[in-house]
């Protein structure tokens, strides 16, 4: 066994060449990851609204995009940007910027999925009481079911991020500098160790992943636990307080 | 958006028979793996639910392992690694057949697996506690409980998410590229490579997959409105 090649190299698996060169490994890794989670979730909540509309003009294209999205593949989506953006923006642009618009779009249809039930999980006597206390569909959105429904949905965006972080891997195909291309780098340097290097790799992944799945897990448990007292608590709250909301 | 749609070259001739090359072995290598999958997943089920210790940790560290890492890591582990891994013996028969089909099958199966087990185990979860104990009071043994009276009623239940697990696992498949099944993606990366007619062939290769996944989406609303309400707890 060859531990000490994994060992050699863990400053380039984590970080890539970053104090001399631009960011790379496992840094990068978590910053598409990151990235590409923050830009999706404003993503879902906008496709997320636009699929519970009425209006049908409204309604379809938030359907044909999340039902596309979620039918193609993640690498094939890869490569659709990465060959067309330098298109549609008339410049080259660098590959860790093209995935990471491929993850938005790619996430966001599932964070879309994730804001729509989100908000069909809180009762419709909540719309009802908001827009007959006065408050317009905005309103009522932005001050009463979204904070409650962002809420519920907490665990599931964290779902959401894990599988995210795993599928940064993908990035590795157009040649972007995370930790799966650490790894393969390495490996094609040192060619005799390359079932330690890979497992070391799924190692780091597996830690961050259980992490965050472990902490989804707890957030799930304690948000049901208090959910249903703190619905009711708000209830009486409006009933009791005036309404500090402008019109 | 200066470029011109050239669709006949991705449509006749070579390239359109290496799409449907590839949209076959896409096919065949998800096919393999989801069935493979299945028997590998209720295996470890049973497993976990026999409620003996060091069979419930086995299988919850084999779950938890392979669903919080990356498949791409997975194939690439089992690609490079198994020569070193795996006795001689066993590696001369692998390269004798189609070995990075292989490799792909075998990641592939144990990735799905994992996600498999966990949906089943909800499944059997959500049949009352009773059936358990009323079959075993009959005098039937664990075994013969779990694969007479609880899998039948449980896998009903998990059908739709079987089935869109299996589309997943399609989608999935196309990371057999990187380490060289000729599949879907591949092919359509080859075209691009040859005729630099890349959204041409990006474009079929998506609407296939796309067509695919809406089958199957169908397929689980038709079994949900026909099937599913017929069970009553």
């Amino acid at each position: 066994m060859h531990w000490e090649v994994v060992w050699n190299n863990m400053g380039y698996f984590l970080l890539g060449r970053f104090p001399d060169g631009p960011v790379g490994g496992l840094a990068l890794s978590i910053l598409l990851a990151v990235g590409g989670i923050f830009f999706a979730f404003w993503v879902g909540i906008l496709f997320g609204l636009m699929r519970l509309s009425k209006r049908w003009y409204v309604r379809i294209p938030s359907i044909v995009y999340i039902e596309i999205i979620r039918g193609t593949p993640l690498l094939l989506l890869i490569f659709w940007f990465y060959f067309l953006s330098p298109i549609l923006f008339h410049r080259p642009v660098p590959e860790a910027r093209s995935t990471l618009l491929a993850f938005t779009v790619f996430t966001g249809a599932y964070c879309a999925e994730i804001v729509r039930a989100g908000i069909q999980s809180i009762p419709r006597g909540q719309m009802e009481a908001a827009r007959s206390s006065g408050l317009n569909y905005t309103q009522a959105m932005t001050y009463i079911i979204l904070p409650q429904a962002l809420r519920n949905m907490i665990p599931s965006f964290v779902n959401q991020f894990v599988s995210l972080t795993k599928d940064t891997s993908l990035a590795y195909i157009i040649g972007v500098q995370e930790l799966t291309r650490a790894a393969t780098q390495v490996n094609n340097r040192t060619l005799n160790a390359p079932a330690e290097i890979f497992l070391a790799i799924a190692v780091i992944y597996f830690i961050i992943c259980f992490g965050l799945t472990q902490t989804s897990r707890y957030l799930e448990k304690k948000l049901s636990y208090k959910t249903s007292g703190m619905i009711h608590r708000k209830e009486t709250d409006l009933l009791n307080e005036d309404l500090s909301v402008p019109s | 958006m200066n470029y011109e749609f050239n669709w006949m070259i991705v449509l006749t001739g070579e390239y359109r028979d290496w799409i449907i090359q590839g949209f076959i072995i896409t096919l065949k290598i998800s096919g393999i793996s989801i069935l493979l999958s299945l028997l590998i997943g209720t295996f470890i089920t049973t497993l976990r639910m026999t409620r003996i210790r060091i069979f419930e940790w086995i299988t919850i560290s084999y779950i938890e392992f392979f669903r919080n890492t990356p498949l791409l890591i997975q194939l690439f582990f089992w690609y490079f690694g198994s020569y070193y891994i795996f006795p001689e013996k066993i590696n001369q028969w692998l390269y004798s057949y189609d070995y990075e089909f292989a490799v792909g099958v075998v990641s592939l199966t144990i990735y799905t697996s994992a996600f498999i087990a966990e949906e089943i185990r909800a499944g059997i979860m959500s049949i009352p506690k009773e059936q358990m104990e009323a079959s075993r009071a009959t005098g039937l043994s664990f075994i013969q409980a779990m694969s007479y009276v609880v899998l039948p009623q449980a896998f009903r239940i998990v059908i739709p998410t079987l089935i869109s697990q299996f589309l997943n696992l399609t989608k999935n498949s196309s990371l057999a590229m990187t380490i060289g099944v000729m599949e879907l993606t591949y092919m359509t990366r080859q075209i691009e490579s040859y005729s630099f007619r890349g959204f041409e062939a990006f474009t079929v290769a998506t609407l296939l997959y796309i067509s695919l996944s809406l089958i199957i989406s169908l397929t689980i609303n038709i079994y949900n409105k026909k099937f599913l309400r017929m069970i009553k707890y």
